[in-house]
């Protein structure tokens, strides 16, 4: 039964290992080989590769994301857009590494399940030295760049959200909800879908168990392989997959922004004045970069330069091709053009999509996953949008949101063997190696759904009460006269052009 | 504005004509035209010796029908139609003339040719030398 609770672990971000995780298996086992009693070594190729994704994911912040909004919006408040995303990648990046990596990726005591602790605040202890482990046993990237490859993560969610209230979110308030929506929202859900112990912890207590002879022994380490796999967020611990972030980031961010969009209200003139993209040229160039950087965020998640990289770069592009056709194509059928706006859109919608099933789904299941999302978020971008009248500007909800249910929930379907997908897999079956897991459809779909259902309640009501705060003691939009001045002007004294 | 035709031409008709023999010796013509028509109407102003010419880009409607765009959700019927706007000075001998050159070169019989107009100059004056009217055409 102990056993069973790996099964189905998701396979993504063990915590950084400490030499006590190591010094447990190396105690038990002196017959062990000598090059293990100095803890494993980060490969050359895996280090370059972190560290070329965690560049490719910043990419997609600045200038992907800036300039994919930025063309959405009308001239007036293009340079606003493109100051807020640039200004909360550097909010984020710092608040990463004063307290987010540690309330993310460390311990949390008894708030273990739900939130990390302050044991590495302001990277204490952290040396280049500093190993994280990854998805195989035995295999370690240096912590310092796992900590940068996740800090872009930090950097792009919530900056995701501000295209839901585009043109008219006072700049100081949005700065002010983003520190607090990291603190409050992005870092527990981080911890929740991805923290836990690591396949080396897991096997050298497994390993442990094996060895234990008599009853009190084995007893006890039992209790040791328990406590390390109850060392783990919750939503990892109801066996929820989310490879690069579909809750974490995509639904997380995309109800955030939602609910922020309703809070704020729309647009003067929404519904009656031209408001109309000024550069489609702009977005699909934002969205050409968020594709190219995607496959640092999606293959890089993987944390080594393994086949399962490739497989997460393979399904990236595909996936996004798939979604990317499906948009234009139900576009023209529906309503008799092939949109430029409607094909970039559909690649963002597959690529939100394919991020939590990226390492598991196989090619194949990932077109059909991209197909699916790229009708769903047309669907709910034109016909829901209009249906209920929310101004979500730039349709973080339509497309991150909604893009991030579909592929979080086809995570559990796609996975499946015998659909392509890679499995689940098991760190303490056969300790030292990831085995095969059983795999239940039914129960590992319940367990997307699960997890998709919490984000939305967590982040929505809590994004709402953030939202509600900084509304009361700051104001979260501006005047009327600066709306229709542009926000360029009235929060940044600039325009975006001159001429 | 409405939309005429080019046998409606203003300079055409004999109000305008008479207009034109009384008063000031200078006319500014107006011409509402298609962007892709600029060139054209230049080239026929040049050779009939007009030396200059303002150009502006504009929006407006007139018989023509706009068009729908469609920016996801968000449809927009776009009933302003980029135009070019060209305002020439020139002595009253000449309008005739280049009112049928603009409207020669700007003429496709499609709706949306354009429209053209005539109005008098009180006064014209050279900045750099200090001309006045004529002199200063």
């Amino acid at each position: 039964m102990t056993l069973m609770r790996t099964t189905g672990a998701p396979r993504r971000l063990p915590r950084a290992l400490g030499s006590a995780a190591a010094g447990i298996g190396l105690a038990l086992f002196a017959g062990a080989p000598a090059a293990l009693a100095a803890g494993p070594t980060p490969a050359k190729g895996d280090v370059a590769w972190m560290a070329i994704s965690t560049i490719l994911v910043l990419a997609m912040s600045i200038p992907g994301l800036a300039l994919f909004y930025g063309g959405l919006v009308r001239t007036k408040n293009m340079l606003s857009v493109l100051t807020q995303v640039f200004a909360i990648v550097c909010l984020a990046a710092m608040i990463w590494v004063c307290y987010g990596y540690s309330l993310a990726f460390t311990d949390g005591g008894s708030l273990n399940s739900f939130v990390g602790g302050f044991s590495k605040s302001f990277l204490s202890g952290i040396t280049p030295e500093s190993t994280a482990g990854t998805f195989s046993n035995g295999v370690v990237i240096p912590e310092l760049i796992y900590m940068a490859f996740q800090m872009t993560f930090a950097c792009i969610t919530p900056a995701l959200i501000v295209g839901a209230f585009a043109e008219r979110v006072r700049f100081p308030a949005l700065l002010v909800f983003v520190g607090l929506w990291l603190t409050f929202i992005y870092f527990p859900m981080a911890h929740m879908v991805w923290y836990w112990a690591g396949p080396d912890a897991v096997a050298a207590a497994a390993r442990e168990l094996a060895a234990a002879t008599t009853e009190t022994a084995k007893a006890a380490a039992q209790a040791k392989l328990d406590a390390v796999n109850a060392d783990a967020g919750m939503l990892f611990k109801w066996g929820a997959l989310d490879f690069a972030g579909g809750t974490v980031v995509h639904i997380n961010a995309g109800i955030a922004g939602f609910v922020g969009c309703l809070i704020i209200g729309k647009r003067i003139g929404y519904g009656r004045e031209l408001m109309a993209p000024h550069s489609l040229t702009m977005t699909m160039i934002g969205a050409s970069l968020l594709w190219l950087g995607w496959f640092g965020f999606n293959a890089g998640s993987n944390l080594e330069a393994t086949g399962g990289a490739a497989l997460a770069f393979v399904n990236t592009f595909v996936a996004t091709a798939a979604a990317a056709l499906a948009w234009m194509f139900v576009e023209w059928a529906f309503k008799g053009k092939a949109s430029l706006l409607g094909l970039v859109s559909g690649a963002v919608a597959g690529l939100v999509a394919i991020t939590p099933a990226a390492g598991f789904a196989g090619p194949m299941g990932s077109i059909i996953l991209g197909l699916v999302a790229g009708v769903v978020c047309f669907f709910f971008c034109t016909t829901v949008k209009n249906t209920f009248g929310y101004d979500d500007t730039a349709d973080v909800f339509g497309v991150h949101c909604i893009g991030g249910i579909v592929g979080a929930i086809a995570t559990g379907v796609l996975v499946a063997p015998a659909l392509g997908g890679v499995g689940l897999v098991d760190y303490a079956a056969n300790p030292g190696t990831a085995s095969p897991a059983t795999y239940v459809m039914a129960t590992q779909v319940w367990a997307q759904i699960k997890a998709v259902l919490f984000t939305i309640v967590f982040s929505g009501v809590g994004s709402a009460i953030l939202f509600k705060l900084v509304d009361l003691v700051i104001g979260l939009r501006v005047s009327v006269e600066e709306e229709r001045e542009g926000l360029d002007i009235s929060d940044h004294g600039e325009r975006a052009y001159n001429y | 504005m409405e939309e005429l035709g080019p046998t409606d031409i203003m300079a055409d008709t004999p109000a305008c004509r008479a207009t034109s023999n009384r008063g000031k010796a200078m006319k500014i013509v107006m011409a509402i035209i298609k962007p892709f028509k600029l060139e054209e109407v230049r080239d026929a102003l040049t050779s009939l010796g007009v030396h200059g010419l303002t150009v502006t880009e504009v929006k407006g409607y007139g018989r023509q029908r706009g068009h729908t765009e469609i920016y996801r959700g968000a449809e927009y019927a776009v009933s302003f139609l980029p135009k070019i706007k060209i305002e020439v000075a020139v002595p009253s001998a000449m309008v005739e003339a280049t009112v049928e050159a603009i409207a020669g070169a700007a003429r496709t019989g499609q709706i949306g040719d354009g429209k053209i107009f005539v109005t008098a100059i009180e006064k014209a004056l050279r900045i750099r030398t200090g001309e006045t009217d004529e002199d200063a055409l």
